[in-house]
């Protein structure tokens, strides 16, 4: 049960990029076609649900008996970039149509700020192995969910007719903190 | 000293990494709820960034390009867990408040940005200026963000009272939306000046 109520905040309540603000630069640069975004998210949920099993080992098995846990920063971001870079690699050799299609945004993934995030929030909160993982996975569908929605709405507005000052930037925030609101209305949920 | 002014200017005005590159949104929307958080995390950001750039203008001829990024990465987190430390120890509780935050400086695209561009190319004092002048020009648009949100937000500035008691406080501006409008109008008004601008010249 309380393995539910943590995946269900990660996805809702605590929206890693509309109430967290984690992930505004892919979530904005990437996100003019559902399809691009759909890849991105996809990508981000691999690479954030093994981040988070990979940051808990390193941080309980290596940072805590060796007493440098405040060495946690560089850990964890040479652990995420790492892992990029296998993550890439791997699905290089074994799904080339894969490769086509995530490629562009594997790389960037490393400073996607939601991935050093969901780490270090797991280490804040003291989740355990499967907390950490159902919390990253929850966060990463929160991610996905969050970027697609957008994306959709934004290619809607591309058709519409929007004063010139609003164009680009200025509308895409203002649609982001309207979707905002939103899910503050799933703030009572739990 | 001529450095000195260019890259400032360029910081704050001209490449000013908010308004006019938008990088670095996360800590922009995230801690802006008020003038001081604003303050705050600009601050950190710039000595970060003064840091990696010294440092990286000084290891431009040993770090082989290839393994570059890591690199830099290594060299910014290592700024990160420093300045994390001193604010543990001399700003508690803004410590607290920026939070998670702190950390996540070392993602700020930012700081990988200046380094990729122009602290990797260029000696080691227009580095240090640039670092600064991007900082600056940083924390600038977070206080001004910040100031507005908490104006309207909780009718206070820095903490004091300056709206009329009979203000009732926008709540929505403090909480997660308020961010995004009100960077999306900031940035609409900006963009009808400069598009302003280019017509008469």
């Amino acid at each position: 049960m309380e393995l539910f109520i943590i995946f269900l905040s990660a996805i809702l309540v605590n929206n890693f990029v509309l109430s967290r603000f984690l992930g505004i630069c892919p979530f904005l640069g990437v996100s003019k076609k559902v399809e691009t975004a759909l890849g991105m998210g996809v990508a981000v949920t691999f690479v954030m649900t093994l981040a988070s099993i990979i940051s808990y080992m390193v941080y309980n098995w290596m940072l805590v008996p060796l007493k440098i846990t405040y060495l946690y920063t560089i850990a964890f971001i040479l652990v995420i970039a790492a892992l990029v870079q296998f993550v890439e690699m791997v699905i290089q050799k074994t799904s080339p149509t894969l490769y086509q299609a995530l490629g562009v945004y594997l790389p960037l993934i490393t400073t996607n700020c939601a991935v050093l995030g969901v780490a270090v929030i797991n280490m804040n909160e003291g989740y355990n192995l499967i907390k950490s993982v159902v919390n990253g996975f929850g966060a990463a569908l929160g991610f996905t969910l969050a970027i697609v929605l957008f994306a959709g709405i934004r290619e809607r507005i591309e058709n519409n007719n929007i004063l010139n000052a609003f164009k680009g930037f200025p509308i895409a925030l203002i649609t982001a903190g309207l979707m905002s609101i939103a899910f503050l209305g799933f703030q009572g949920l739990l | 000293m001529k450095v000195l002014a260019e890259r400032i200017k360029n910081g704050i005005i001209l490449e000013n990494p908010t308004f006019v590159q938008v990088i670095g949104m996360c800590p922009t929307l995230a801690v802006t709820t008020g003038a001081k958080n604003g303050i705050g995390m600009g601050l950190a950001t710039t000595a970060v960034l003064v840091g990696s750039n010294v440092f990286i203008s000084l290891l431009r001829k040993f770090i082989p390009s290839k393994i570059r990024i890591p690199a830099y990465v290594v060299i910014i987190a290592s700024f990160v867990t420093l300045i994390e430390f001193l604010m543990q120890g001399f700003v508690p509780a803004l410590y607290k408040q920026l939070g998670l935050f702190i950390p996540l400086i070392v993602v700020n695209c930012i700081i990988l940005a200046r380094a990729e561009a122009y602290a990797s190319k260029n000696n080691i004092l227009s580095s240090l200026f640039d670092g600064l002048g991007m900082g600056l020009g940083f924390t600038l648009a977070l206080t001004i963000i910040g100031s507005i949100r908490e104006i309207l937000g909780a009718g206070q500035l820095f903490g004091f009272q300056i709206m009329p008691s009979s203000y009732q406080p926008a709540i929505i501006m403090i909480l997660a939306p308020g961010a995004f409008f009100t960077l999306g109008i900031l940035m609409a008004i900006l963009n009808h000046f400069r598009s302003k601008n280019t017509k008469k010249a």
